[in-house]
């Protein structure tokens, strides 16, 4: 069989199987095990959009969370009714077009990446002049300065209050849908010729520039397409947990992100997915830590801030002792898999 | 605004700016060594401020012992935090060593929460130091006139240190070329411990002040003014000390002024120091002070 053909068939398979887990899954498993999944789904969102800006383009980026924001606040400003936003705004009331906009989930959620992207490309036109840890901390800057300004217009965001009762649409089918979305947009875009030209501007950009690649754009291009699915992301997020506020999108939502992409493997879409699951679940698993714990008769008080410790001391060993992450820059394949168990790699 | 009132603003301002110039200095120097943006540093910051509250309240110890213990505490700590965290990321790519940074800074604080907990913590204020005294018709507090003199006189010994020493030579040294550096029998990894140490005793001096111009300590101080002393650094040109505290100056003086003239930003104070940040990396990345840094092709 040709090998195209093979692997098409097995992509639809696997997502069939997909399927079938989720709708197993929404019948016999309990609320919080489906939130762990939705949160599986909207962090691979995440970490492939920052993969495609650090691990495929090499632009080290750290404003994920304000792109998040954007999404959220977005979406949110269009899924809530104009009911509930009245009764929400207390100290200054919510003012005109945000007042009686609403619209359908999807298109929200798209309004969301939109506006996302479109910033991002506002901020990638100064910022992307500049290379290495500099753009990393320009980009949270700018993240930064994206959540003061939501903090102070109160009259669009209901300032630090933030937005509560969001509708919850962002179930498991809307999340892996998504998700499935993202990984085939990225997926197509790496293996392009787009993607080639991101490779090379990683690799080496000035060797790029010499080969007559207009860098500048093509980076630009790969920061809003990765603005894009981060704010696509914040504003599942959003929906999913149904209260936003600007503290929410501290920094620390950019690093959980980072650690996902580099955990998984920095360049390795697949290592992404994989990152996600392991995160999140290694996440919620730590939150035993934070619970009061009794031992026959012994009563251990919980710690609050000990998941984090735990956390950050996991991260380091990864970062100390495996750099390159669990899949590196490698990538799971079916031609690779078939081409380690048994003869089916030789086919063609 | 008043002339008095002027003055005022401009005491806070230099209270403000050198605090910032303190611990922009520490981010200089690793910066000027290693090129790595020591994300901990906001963190030895808090530390120091920490140890100071357990010397003075829980140990009940004179105010400048327990200072002096705090700094030469948080010291070692940052000494501890390059050994563990950076060292062994010597050769490896320089993202490492940032994502390395991050994730002790987030150690640092979790576990300050965790060990010293999330309440807020009082400091004690020496009774003199908050005696609001009077010149004519300005009122000022002490702290506002030893604070800048302390932080001077700190910033001139590390320059002596820096300029005049042995050591010093070798950490010039090695942030012209490290390698190099090597050859000529430095031995690098202690030099690069003496600049965390100092870096990290300038920091926490500056934890200290801060504590007591602004008593309320709690696990996340340094978060804020950490990043906000790193912009100060970039602004006075990465890798030079004196730049650090220009920097630190004029960014104190930014924020008090601006939102003395116009009080209705107050609440865009945070984003000041950041707006800074990009329009110097677009305008000028090399800061006031800095040398230009050449990539090696």
């Amino acid at each position: 069989m040709n090998p195209k053909i093979r692997n098409s068939i097995l992509n639809i398979l696997l997502v069939a199987l997909l399927g079938g887990f989720l709708w197993w899954g929404e019948r016999n498993l309990d609320g919080y095990q489906i939130q762990v999944l939705n949160l599986i789904a909207v962090n691979a969102i995440l970490a492939l959009s920052l993969n495609l800006i650090y691990g495929f383009t090499g632009m080290f980026s750290l404003g994920h969370a304000g792109f998040m924001a954007i999404g959220a606040y977005v979406s949110a400003l269009l899924i809530l009714s104009p009911a509930q936003k009245e009764m929400m705004w207390i100290l200054e009331p919510v003012i005109w077009p945000f007042s009686v906009m609403q619209a359908p989930f999807l298109v929200s959620v798209i309004a969301g990446g939109l506006v996302a992207a479109l910033i991002g490309l506002l901020i990638a036109l100064p910022v992307l002049r500049l290379g290495g840890d500099y753009l990393g901390i320009a980009t949270m800057g700018f993240a930064e300065i994206i959540r003061v300004v939501i903090t102070n217009i109160t009259p669009i965001t209901n300032g630090s209050l933030g937005l509560k009762g969001i509708p919850d649409y962002a179930g498991l089918w809307w999340n892996y849908g998504w998700f499935l979305f993202t990984l085939y947009f990225i997926v197509r875009i790496v293996n392009s010729n787009f993607g080639n030209v991101f490779k090379a501007i990683r690799d080496d950009e000035i060797a790029a520039k010499n080969m007559g690649i207009n860098t500048f754009r093509y980076r630009v291009i790969s920061f809003s397409i990765g603005a894009f699915f981060a704010g696509v992301g914040g504003a599942l997020m959003g929906s999913l947990i149904t209260t936003i506020d600007p503290k929410m999108f501290s920094f620390l939502l950019t690093y959980n992100v980072l650690m996902i992409v580099v955990t998984g493997g920095l360049g390795s879409l697949t290592g992404s997915i994989l990152g996600s699951v392991v995160i999140t679940i290694l996440l919620e698993w730590l939150r035993f830590v934070e619970n009061p714990l009794t031992i026959g008769s012994f009563e251990i008080p919980g710690i609050p801030g000990m998941r984090m410790v735990v956390f950050s001391l996991l991260l380091i060993f990864i970062i100390l002792f495996r750099r390159e992450g669990i899949m590196g820059m490698k990538e799971w394949t079916w031609d690779g898999l078939f081409a380690r168990f048994g003869k089916g790699g030789k086919t063609e | 605004m008043s002339f008095n009132m002027f003055v005022q603003h401009l005491f806070n301002a230099i209270t403000l700016g050198s605090l910032y110039g303190l611990v922009a200095i520490g981010y200089t120097m690793v910066y000027g060594i290693l090129r790595l943006i020591n994300f901990a540093h906001g963190d030895i910051f808090m530390l120091g401020a920490y140890f100071m509250f357990f010397g003075t309240v829980t140990f009940n110890l004179p105010w400048g012992i327990a200072a002096v213990i705090a700094v030469a505490a948080s010291s070692v700590c940052g000494v501890f935090v390059d050994r563990i965290a950076f060292r062994p990321l010597r050769d490896a790519p320089r993202i490492s060593a940032l994502i390395s940074a991050i994730g002790v800074s987030f150690l640092i604080e979790n576990l300050s929460l965790v060990l010293f907990t999330g309440l807020p913590r009082q400091v004690i204020q020496p009774e003199w130091m908050v005696k609001i005294i009077t010149i004519g018709e300005i009122r000022i507090l002490p702290l506002a006139i030893v604070v800048p003199v302390i932080a001077f006189t700190l910033v001139l010994g590390l320059l002596w240190i820096v300029y005049r020493t042995k050591p010093g030579l070798a950490m010039r040294a090695i942030s012209k070329d490290i390698e190099t550096t090597r050859l000529m029998g430095v031995s690098v990894d202690k030099i690069i411990a003496l600049a965390f140490g100092l870096g990290s005793a300038l920091a926490a001096a500056s934890g200290i002040m801060w504590a007591l111009r602004y008593p309320q300590i709690h696990p996340f101080m340094g978060v804020f003014p950490g990043f906000k002393a790193f912009i100060a650094a970039v602004f006075g040109g990465i890798g030079s000390i004196q730049g650090a505290m220009i920097g630190g100056m004029l960014l104190g003086l930014i924020e008090i002024m601006i939102i003395a003239f116009f009080p209705s930003l107050s609440g865009y104070r945070d984003a000041f120091a950041f707006i800074l940040l990009i329009v110097i990396l677009l305008m000028k990345p090399t800061g006031l002070m800095g040398e230009k840094l050449e990539d090696k092709i």
